[in-house]
């Protein structure tokens, strides 16, 4: 029996997983997909927001301000790519300098620091690339932008190495509460726990009424983006917003990617599938024009990827944390929509505060794994590249063209705790298939190496989730 | 009268073949049409070019071709002949697979040396 | 380490190969070819089809044959490949950063550099296909590797998008494999391949062509299910109402191919947005002197054959460089594409005291039936020539007598297409 289940791995399921492996606590993670971060982690904006857009006295607000400043620590710590970037909110009307004006203000009761109104000319010498006819802009400079799944990743791995059991294509089916005892069924198999958290995601609601909780609705909505070549990625070196609309709506954003891509979106429409991440045209010719608005420059015929991530949200227009009303024991990470992945280490010290407060006792460990390198071939000078090939001669096989991937460093990922077993898996780890050509000339050869590492046929490594196999079978065979 | 495309070359040339004339070729810009126009017309015939497993060889296939063409009607039957075999390394460019393969005078020979 | 060479080639395929034979023919001593994959040939090894080498050889020979009387060439002319072995970057200094497994960094100086990397194809993304994110979907060419080098079989029930060339000759393919391929969408009102690839890639297998038409929905959240094709219109935009269904399970993607040049950009290289490579003079010299570009990596080529011709001109051109043959140059023409000519290579021609010709290599902007070819100086009519038949897909030559060039009004000459 385990002391806590985290059911869902995306970033706050890890987050909370390795915040709990600081103590002396058994700990099992349940992740329905067959890798971590593969939902609503996997397909965002990728920015730790500076805190302005947050409801004052929200738990959004209290999470995101408090959640940026650990993610600056865990991401030099766990060496997960994160790059400081201001925030531009770009008015271009009077109405707007109103918008503006509110979020400078709830930007500085949230306790943003920094926080300000530039006139355009002050704007447009920090960031050129703004649209010249803008009014004013609110202007914050504590923001980041992130690498969202090597977040989760990086955490994930290292609640294992500190003792986490991370259980993949676990997904709950049935909650028992037996005493005070949780029986938890999952696609894997069947786990008992003290405590359960819900970290589900665009399912979290799902999961709750497992435990008869009926008073979550989950109301999903989609967001598509633009993914442009890095050619595109130069023109900015900030996260640009448009004032929000009449109806609220923030709006279409503009930012650079820690990989040096440039995204647009997302737009917004409801999804009754939480699976359901498929891109819709007319909308994504909308996100061009939106783009445009703050960021005349850009050249969409750069465009390489789409892609649509679905924001978990419930009729609470809040994060919804804390003990269930439903089952004591039970505890709801549930509706983190924006700002989730900026709010995410805050809502595990959270997490842990909730435990204490159900009565799991809670002691830190005298030694816990809390670092980790990654080797990045591409950002070492020359004698550093040397040192590694000579040490391991596989660091001299580039296999990602696009992004300069070597073997070794997909091998390294392979060998890792939470072994990658798909296309994307490694895509995630790595970063081998998300350049310019998609994949088209590394995908045949990472396949090769996966298939050897994990002793498999190569027919049977995926693209990503379960049945998404993409080779059917071998030449030549059958009748 | 019948219009086709040639297919000796790229340059794909439209050639009217008269069945009516004893298959009179017009339209083509070199002799290898006039030959083309007639056979398309009355004993149509393609190279297939295809691989086979190999054991030993850099890749798990090399790549083969029917050494003559073969007529059209026989194309799958040429092509599932190539199933279930597997050849060894070290094969060379013009090594022999199959010979007189449906009973035609061309062979599925090797078109790369492995 | 640090290595020395008068010529380096980056790239091993069709254009590096017969670019490294012709410096070395020209006078070049130390010559290196410097290819990432296991083996030499480039995507020859992948296009295991026929119909290359007529005219350079006389003869039809698949790519695997045709790369290796190129490999032989080289083997003779003692020219070192580098297998293995991928170029980070390259500088004005004609300095080569390289990495490999067996020496690790590699510093190559160079003086004279050819590119010669090819191109890559356009991806889902780039022509952003909406719909689900199911496995299923490829580009033309990655599936050609999987089938004729990996040995696999990539789907059973495929829809091709883009009826060029390699869109036909997978069709074929997979046809011959066992596949069952259902239709071959074209978004223009005519393909842009080779007839004699709609013959016997299409025809022969009874494989519908549907011009005019473009996928616009892709429905499988695992595997592709199937794709929703509409018709468009003059603009290339959907017809509401035309929507056709077709369940399959694969996708290839034949939509485009983009030369391949992060080197040359880093570099700093002008680049033609026509092209999206190289602006190059006559011998195949880029703006930077010493550096010259041939093969897919400069335009986009429809045969093997002209893609020799031209890294022929480079090699020559690098070895010149090298052994410092200064001609003098009587003066530096600009080409320019006019109407209806995409564009046009060479960008630049400079005149000189041995050459009594210059080729010109375009292509036009659509199909075009009884059209005249002018170039012209100014006003001025220098050459006209009656062309019967014109394609986008059908790279256009016509040859300009040097003596033609020597006396124009203006330093430019357009080349453009009078229907």
């Amino acid at each position: 029996m385990y002391d806590v289940l985290i059911i869902g791995c995306g970033i706050v399921g890890a987050s909370m997983a390795y915040e709990l492996t600081k103590y002396n606590v058994s700990v099992c993670v349940c992740e329905r997909s067959n890798d971590v971060a593969n939902g609503v982690t996997k397909a965002n904006s990728a920015i730790l927001h500076s805190g302005f857009d947050c409801p004052v006295g929200s738990l959004e607000a209290k999470y995101n301000i408090r959640g940026i400043k650990l993610a600056k620590e865990i991401c030099e710590k766990l060496d997960i790519e994160r790059i400081q970037m201001p925030t531009f909110v770009v008015a271009f009307d009077d109405r707007e300098i109103k918008e503006a004006e509110k979020l400078y203000e709830r930007g500085v009761e949230n306790g943003v620091t920094g926080i300000k109104m530039l006139k355009p000319e002050e704007a447009l010498e920090i960031e050129p690339a703004l649209n010249a006819k803008m009014v004013a802009a609110l202007y914050a400079p504590e923001s980041a932008i992130v690498n969202p799944w090597e977040y989760a990743i990086a955490m994930a791995e290292t609640a294992v190495k500190n003792g986490a059991c991370v259980k993949l294509e676990s997904k709950v089916e049935k909650i028992d509460k037996i005493d005070d005892k949780f029986v938890v069924v999952t696609s894997s198999g069947t786990y008992e726990a003290r405590y359960v958290i819900n970290a589900a995601g665009a399912f979290s609601a799902d999961v709750y009424k497992l435990v008869g909780g009926t008073e979550l609705e989950q109301t999903n909505f989609c967001g598509q983006y633009h993914v442009l070549d890095k050619s595109q990625g130069d023109l900015l070196n900030s996260i640009v917003f448009p004032c929000p609309d009449e109806n609220g709506f923030k709006g279409v954003l503009v930012a650079p990617t820690v990989h040096g891509n440039l995204i647009v979106g997302p737009d917004a429409y409801v999804v009754e599938d939480g699976d359901d991440v498929g891109t819709v045209s007319p909308l994504l010719d909308e996100l061009k024009e939106q783009g445009h608005k703050t960021v005349p420059s850009i050249d969409f015929r750069e465009s390489i990827h789409q892609f649509a991530g679905v924001r978990p949200n419930t009729q609470i227009p809040d994060f919804v944390i804390g003990e269930s009303k439903a089952c004591k024991n039970f505890i709801n990470l549930a509706g983190i929509k924006s700002p989730g992945l900026s709010s995410a280490p805050a809502i595990a010290e959270e997490g842990i505060n909730i435990l204490r407060e159900c009565g799991l006792f809670l002691t830190k460990k005298d030694f816990y794994v809390d670092h980790r390198i990654r080797i990045k071939f591409r950002k070492l000078n020359i004698e550093e590249k040397e040192k590694l090939i000579k040490e391991n001669s596989s660091y001299g096989n580039i296999v990602c063209r696009c992004e300069t991937i070597t073997e070794g460093e997909i091998v390294e990922a392979i060998h890792r705790p939470i072994v990658p077993r798909t296309i994307d898996a490694i895509k995630r780890r790595c970063n081998a298939g998300l350049g310019r050509c998609q994949g088209g000339f590394c995908e045949p050869r990472v396949r090769k190496i996966l298939a050897r590492e994990l002793e498999v046929s190569p027919l049977d490594i995926l693209m990503d989730e379960p049945g998404t196999y993409i080779l059917t079978s071998k030449i030549k065979e059958g009748k | 009268m019948k219009e086709i495309i040639c297919i000796v070359c790229p340059k794909g040339c439209h050639l009217q073949v008269d069945e009516n004339n004893g298959y009179k070729v017009t339209g083509n810009k070199c002799t290898r049409g006039i030959v083309y126009g007639e056979k398309e017309v009355t004993n149509p015939t393609r190279v297939l070019t295809s691989i086979v497993p190999i054991e030993g060889g850099m890749y798990s296939c090399c790549t083969v071709k029917t050494s003559e063409d073969i007529p059209k009607e026989k194309i799958m039957e040429v092509m599932e002949l190539l199933k279930n075999i597997k050849i060894k390394s070290p094969v060379n460019i013009g090594d022999i697979v199959i010979s007189n393969i449906c009973g035609t005078k061309s062979n599925w020979v090797v078109t790369k040396n492995m | 380490m640090d290595i020395n060479y008068d010529v380096v080639i980056v790239g091993g395929g069709p254009a590096g190969l017969a670019a490294a034979c012709s410096a070395k023919e020209n006078g070049a001593k130390k010559v290196l070819v410097i290819e990432r994959d296991i083996e030499a040939g480039g995507i020859l090894n992948q296009c295991i089809h026929n119909g290359f080498g007529l005219h350079i050889f006389k003869e039809e020979l698949t790519g695997p044959e045709y790369a290796d009387r190129y490999e032989k060439m080289a083997a003779d002319l003692e020219i070192e490949i580098m297998l293995n072995t991928m170029v980070l970057s390259i500088n004005k200094e004609k300095k080569i950063h390289a990495v490999n497994a067996t020496n690790g960094v590699l510093i190559i100086q160079a003086q004279a550099i050819i590119l010669a990397m090819g191109c890559r194809e356009r991806t889902r993304g780039a022509i952003a296909i909406p719909g689900d994110r199911g496995a299923g979907i490829f580009t033309a060419g990655t599936a050609q590797r999987y089938i004729n080098i990996e040995g696999y079989m990539v789907g059973k029930n495929v829809v091709i998008l883009g009826s060029g060339d390699i869109g036909l000759i997978m069709a074929r393919r997979m046809t011959l494999e066992g596949a069952n391929v259902l239709a071959c969408i074209e978004i223009c009102p005519y393909s842009n391949g080779l007839n004699r690839n709609i013959v016997q890639c299409l025809n022969d297998y009874d494989i519908p062509l549907y011009l005019s038409h473009t996928i616009t929905n892709v429905i499988g959240k695992e595997r592709v299910e199937k794709v929703v094709i509409s018709e468009v219109d003059e603009n290339k935009n959907p017809i509401e109402g035309s929507e056709i269904e077709i369940n399959c399970d694969t996708l290839l993607l034949s939509v485009g191919l983009i030369p391949e040049n992060e080197l040359s950009k880093e570099v700093g290289i002008e680049l033609d947005p026509r092209t999206k490579g190289a602006v190059v003079y006559e011998n195949m010299e880029t703006n930077i002197s010493g550096v010259f570009g041939c093969g897919n990596v400069v335009h986009v080529h429809d045969l093997v054959d002209f893609v020799s011709e031209e890294s022929v001109r480079a090699g020559k051109g690098a070895a010149e460089y090298v052994l410092k043959k200064k001609k003098s140059i009587k003066k530096v023409v600009k080409v320019y594409p006019g109407e209806h000519i995409s564009y046009i290579i060479p960008q630049k021609i400079r005149i000189k005291n041995d050459v009594n010709k210059t080729q010109l290599f375009f292509r036009v902007d659509n199909v075009y039936k009884n059209g005249k070819i002018i170039v012209k100086d100014g006003d001025d009519i220098l050459i006209e020539i009656k062309r019967a038949h014109l394609a986008p897909g059908e790279m256009e030559k016509i040859t300009i007598p040097s003596s033609k060039l020597e006396r124009l009004k203006y330093n430019n000459i357009v080349l453009e297409l009078l229907v």
